[in-house]
């Protein structure tokens, strides 16, 4: 089956079948294995991807459910050269540990942000509830993304209050 | 300055990126996957393999144990576990053929058509029932038995005002690391390349030389690759697994990839022995221990595994840092037909600090006092023995950390509030404490007999490369040894890189457990870094025609008579072009008076232990039985923390998976088979179950740690399961000596 949609804001048609999982066809046909399967059943989060912006667990999506959307994964949130503040936060506060849930997390925590940019520590856990996370104990994850939302808001208001010709 | 700066992790952008390559995300081309096929019950024999005639053998590639090149024997302590099955089957989910082909999913087609006939045995799955169920071990089914004793028992029962008596039990926990085990072997000719998911690379080389009846180390090269998470689970297991998949890839000629899915990761690996522990106690009334009997049975599973050492660590732990003359521990691991159980964080002495602080608790509650006044009286001091007779000299915090840690939570005020509330309270809340200990490094003379090395490495661009087999699990291994190395060299953390593990460039610095890494390992490093600069500076001495005494390293320049000659860079450049002093390297030398006799265990187990506090705060809504950890703050002694806020990491991940032993995290095994063996109904806790932390690190340094660091990595494991026990009997005001303590015990408590 012939699936066109857009994956890290490429454009693109996959020819697959239309069962296998949207996890597989990142990892195995578009090589972005960033998105890392730790459960293959819903339960741990580590393959969140955005899709349409919500964060959805990749293992649970098949490829006929992709067709006409836009799949955002933790590559396409990775600017072409440095990192994004959320993700300097999560290295600088101290988010990650063994790094298998930081993509998942970092994802979940994008479309956080995206729709709330004032989130309190109870909004944010309960955004990546479905990302599981064995090392950290959470509590520095947490931190992570307040940090990042107050750099971004901080960020904003820049641009908001900048001479309109800048 | 490079210590206690918490400098960017060496692996955090390439892991917020996810360009960080684990074993999965790597692949080779005309590489098999292979699978396992595994028993269905727990004792037994085979008697016949019957291949489906339907299926087109052909396409796939079948091992079993008569393709074995060397011996099936998976090199440990004991010798008594086979790679792969040949007759007897001792555990449900024991591996007995494995299967490779082009895909995982014919790989897996393929193994549905296979059965196999068995005549079953009797079998035991019950810990009670160990000792007098059928024979599956030596004499007596004891993998081991350890026996400490000080002082006069009888006496010190004798001297006691009061006597206490109370069994514990404990249930399997799951490391539950979030990256399943993996592996891919890659064949070449007299050699294989292992690429995994694993702690301890030079055990797989220990491992797979006999398997593949290969004679010189180097002809098993193991790679380590980015891991996520292990916590001991990926201690010795990857000696099985790295061995399947050698065996696969030798007889298909190609590389196989072996990853593991949740439920097989579950099912098959080993978890935290189950234990159940009895305590008899003498006490004064003025609350002084005058006797600690102890007994402790571990459920060992069905083959021996690292069982003896984990008893070990949980027998030396037992008695906890308290002052007490007369102790007797009894210790025995079990053999049973359970999946074999193994390392997991902490590696026995979650269980014993588990009882023995409830214990502590119930000694409290008999002398009429609050728990904390109990610690307070009993901790130990320096110029006080532990239970082998260790005299501690240096570096002892409980006192420290229980302050601390009380003050922080405001132990004393809500342990009166809460007390107060109205039995009638639907939310109930409670606050407990826990103090305890965890030992660095090997056990007694363990480090000597490792004698691990580290070394270093000036490349031509005048970096340092640091050359280890420890494993960054994602504590931050890589990170702390290279502030290690800048600090002794005086230079920025961006000079100092990793090598990278693999077993056919890096020297063997020992395995990546025990809390051994910083403490020994990181001291290697840091004195391979101290000779290095010793040899430079004398090498540029000769260059210079002068003194060395003249030549110092200071800020990244080499200065003569304090005039800049050299910056480090430049002349580690020129000593790699040159032929100067480009390398360094050290194997450890066991310190001077280190005493310890292994058939008494008497003596120093470990160089120096590490000490913690945790306070525990919880509420418990009584119409649901719903417990929540609100609040956890923790104050340990570390000696000195490297890097602070991955220390502090350290201490919130552990206590967590602390906090998930006592409350939520339950491992349902009948006759042998684990029934919950999915992420859905194996539960860890979510961002929503876990408490805020409040960490606090105290810092008591130890003269043998480098810049006087000591393990952390176990240390929070220990304490947390009965600090929150013991909020939840103040919420409930019953007692709750077995943990996991669910919502239905406490329905059942609560309404007997
Ligand atoms: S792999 Fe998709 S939720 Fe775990
Ligand atoms: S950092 Fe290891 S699972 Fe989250």
């Amino acid at each position: 089956m012939k699936i066109d949609c857009t994956i890290n804001g490429s454009p693109t048609v996959l020819d697959v079948s239309p069962m296998r999982r949207l996890i597989d066809l990142l990892r195995e046909e578009m090589k972005l294995t960033g998105t890392k399967e730790g459960c293959g059943e819903g339960e741990c989060g580590a393959c969140t991807v955005l899709i349409d912006g919500e964060a959805v667990n990749s293992c649970l999506v098949i490829a006929s459910q992709i067709q006409g959307r836009q799949v955002v994964t933790i590559e396409g949130l990775t600017p072409r050269s440095g990192l994004t503040p959320l993700q300097e936060s999560f290295v600088r506060k101290g988010g990650l540990q063994c790094g298998i849930c930081t993509p998942g997390m970092i994802v979940a925590a994008r479309a956080l942000l995206d729709k709330n940019l004032e989130p309190d520590a109870l909004e944010i856990r309960t955004a990546i509830a479905g990302n599981l996370c064995r090392c950290t104990g959470y509590h520095r994850i947490v931190d992570s993304i307040l940090e990042a939302a107050e750099l971004e808001r901080s960020r904003l208001s820049l641009v908001d209050t900048a001479p309109p010709d800048l | 300055m490079s210590i206690g700066v918490n400098v960017p992790r060496k692996d955090g952008q390439s892991k917020v990126n996810g360009q960080a390559a684990y074993v999965d995300d790597l692949s080779f081309d005309g590489m098999l996957y292979g699978v396992t096929l595994r028993s269905q019950i727990p004792h037994g024999k085979i008697r016949a393999i019957q291949f489906d005639p339907k299926f087109d053998w052909s396409s796939v590639v079948v091992v079993d144990h008569s393709d074995i090149p060397g011996q099936n024997i998976v090199t440990l302590i004991q010798r008594d576990q086979p790679f792969l099955a040949a007759q007897l089957i001792r555990h449900v989910n024991e591996p007995i053929l494995l299967i490779a082909a082009t895909s995982r999913k014919k790989a897996m087609e393929a193994r549905t058509r296979i059965e196999i006939i068995v005549d079953e045995l009797p079998s035991v799955t019950n810990l009670e029932k160990a000792a007098t169920g059928v024979r599956l071990y030596g004499e007596d089914n004891l993998f081991k038995e350890i026996h400490i004793e000080k002082g006069d028992l009888p006496r010190g029962f004798a001297e006691a005002d009061y006597i206490v008596e109370r069994t514990y039990k404990t249930g399997l926990q799951e490391q539950m690391y979030i990256e399943p085990q993996g592996v891919i072997a890659v064949p070449g000719k007299d050699r294989i390349s292992i690429y995994g998911s694993l702690q301890c690379p030079h055990y797989v080389v220990k491992a797979l030389l006999p398997l593949l009846s290969f004679s010189h180390p180097d002809q098993v090269q193991v790679i380590q690759m980015v891991t996520g998470g292990g916590f001991g689970g990926k201690e010795e297991y990857p000696n099985l697994l790295a061995g399947h998949a050698a065996l696969l890839a030798m007889k298909s000629e190609c590389p196989v990839k072996m990853v593991y899915d949740r439920a097989e990761d579950i099912l098959a690996t080993t978890k935290r022995h189950p234990s159940i522990i009895r305590h008899k106690t003498g006490l004064k009334s003025d609350g002084t221990l005058t006797a600690l009997a102890i007994e402790i049975d571990f459920d060992g599973g069905a083959y021996a595994t690292l069982s003896e050492v984990v008893l070990s660590r949980g027998c030396i732990h037992a008695a906890g840092p308290y002052r007490c003359e007369n102790i007797d521990i009894v210790g025995r691991a079990w053999a049973t037909n359970n999946p074999p159980n193994g390392a997991f964080r902490g590696f026995g002495a979650p269980q014993t600090c588990f009882a023995l602080e409830r214990q502590i608790d119930l000694v409290a509650k008999t002398l009429g006092i609050d728990p904390l006044e109990v610690r307070r009286r009993n901790a130990m001091e320096p110029g006080d023995s532990t239970a082998t007779g260790q005299v501690l000299t240096e570096s002892v915090a409980t006192h420290k950390c229980l302050e601390q840690a009380v003050k922080a939570s405001d132990y004393i005020r809500k342990r009166s509030e809460y007390s107060k509330l109205l039995p009638k309270a639907r939310i109930r809340r409670g606050i407990g404490l826990s103090l305890f200990f965890h030992g660095s490094g090997f056990t007694g003379d363990g480090e000597n007999r490792i004698r691990g090395r580290a070394g270093l490495q000036v490349t031509p661009d005048g970096f340092i490369e640091i050359l280890t087999s420890s494993t960054d699990i994602g504590q931050g291994t890589e990170t702390i040894f290279a502030q290690m190395v800048a600090e002794e060299l005086g230079i920025p953390v961006d000079l100092c890189r990793n090598a990278g593990v693999d077993t056919n460039r890096v020297p063997d610095s020992g395995p990546t457990v025990a809390s051994r890494t910083c403490m020994i390992v990181g001291d290697l490093v840091r004195s391979a870094a101290a000779q290095l600069r010793e040899d430079l500076i004398k090498w540029l001495a000769e260059l210079e025609n002068c003194n060395a005494e003249q030549i110092t390293l200071v800020g990244g320049c080499f200065l003569l008579s304090g005039q800049r000659v050299a910056s480090f860079q430049d002349l580690a450049k020129r000593a790699c072009s040159e032929g100067g002093p480009a390398s360094a390297s050290k194997t450890y030398v066991q310190p001077e008076g280190l005493e310890w006799d292994e058939k008494t265990y008497q003596g120093q187990a470990y160089p120096v232990f590490s000490w913690g506090c945790d306070v525990a705060e919880v509420e418990i809504d009584l119409d649901t039985y719903e417990i929540s950890v609100t609040r956890f703050t923790a104050a340990q002694d570390v000696g000195k923390a490297i890097h602070p806020v991955m220390v502090m990491g350290q201490i919130e991940g552990g206590s967590l998976q602390a906090i998930g032993y006592a409350t939520m995290e339950e491992v349902l095994q009948k006759n042998g088979w684990i029934e919950n063996h999915r992420m859905t109904n194996c539960l860890i806790p979510t961002a929503l179950d876990a408490p805020a932390f409040e960490t606090h690190i105290i810092e008591e340094p130890f003269s043998g740690g480098p810049f006087g660091a000591k393990g952390v990595g176990e240390l929070p494991t220990d304490g947390g399961a009965p600090a929150v026990a013991a909020a939840i009997d103040h919420a409930t005001g019953q007692r709750f000596d077995e943990i996991p303590v669910t919502p239905e015990k406490i329905e059942l408590a609560l309404n007997p």
